[in-house]
């Protein structure tokens, strides 16, 4: 399978950067983060506010396969369409703290963009935890859901 | 106390990164290991129970003593860690291009 999106993460260091070039002009990948229903649709989750301004914030809730609810928030702090998104993002009721991301769109040659995704942790310890994440209970919910998006395809 | 460790734990730690570094380049008794270090000789041995708990050493007796070596396929696990977190982003970033190469046909 193709690996269209990389992570550098360097250890010992409490950020990481997620970088992917899609096949897309920048104006609708930009769209794909700015429009409540088609967020729902690749993040997986329920959008209950999306306020895409300087001061802005946004909250998601997404329920797993058991019915359990996990919610998720941020303050957006910069806010240029088809340019940049800065943001907070934090995982409620878990002890993993906020994080800041930084989210810069870039326009390629015609028809093709590409998104850098630098992400700040409180420490190196944070990081380390989060990324291991999707190992435990995350990888069993992101299957899930893949299964639910295949099964509503057919 | 006889916990499972965790293996990202183990390693989060930089005198057993150290550990492991000096380990890989060839298998040695804990006194040599210890003697790499400035740490006192119980905090290596007890940094080596962790590491051989959670089977990133592996032990091997050699006449009266025990030498420690990598266990390359532990380790290699460990390396793909970032795997799982980069496969799930991969997966909504192709559910986002799909999704937006649909709504482009569509406008």
């Amino acid at each position: 399978m193709e690996q269209k999106t990389k992570i550098n993460a360097e250890d010992g260091k409490q950020e990481l950067v997620i970088t992917r070039e899609f096949d897309l002009p920048v104006e609708l990948l930009f769209k794909a983060y700015v429009e409540a229903e088609i967020v729902e649709q690749w993040m997986g989750t329920k959008v209950l506010k999306l306020e895409n301004k300087k001061h802005g914030s946004y909250q998601f809730e997404t329920t797993d396969t058991k019915g359990n609810k996990y919610g998720f928030n941020g303050t957006i702090h910069e806010f240029s369409p088809n340019l940049k998104i800065t943001r907070t993002f934090e995982m409620e009721n878990t002890p993993f703290g906020i994080q800041l991301e930084f989210l810069e769109f870039e326009k390629l040659k015609e028809g093709t963009s590409k998104l850098i995704m630098h992400i700040v942790y409180r420490s190196v310890e944070n990081r380390d935890q989060i990324l291991q994440l999707p190992f435990a209970q995350g990888i069993n919910m992101a299957h899930n859901r893949l299964q639910d998006i295949v099964n509503k395809l057919r | 106390m006889n916990l499972r460790r965790d293996v990202f734990q183990a390693i989060a730690d930089p005198t057993r990164r150290a550990i492991l570094l000096l380990v890989a380049s060839q298998s040695m008794t804990a006194g040599v290991i210890a003697s790499n270090f400035d740490t006192a000789r119980p905090t290596v041995s007890k940094h080596l129970q962790i590491l051989t708990e959670c089977e990133l050493l592996e032990q091997e007796q050699n006449g009266r003593e025990i030498y420690y070596h990598i266990n390359a396929k532990k380790m290699k696990e460990v390396a793909d860690f970032i795997e799982p977190f980069r496969t799930m982003w991969d997966d909504r970033f192709n559910k986002l291009e799909t999704i937006m190469k649909n709504y482009k046909s569509i406008t």
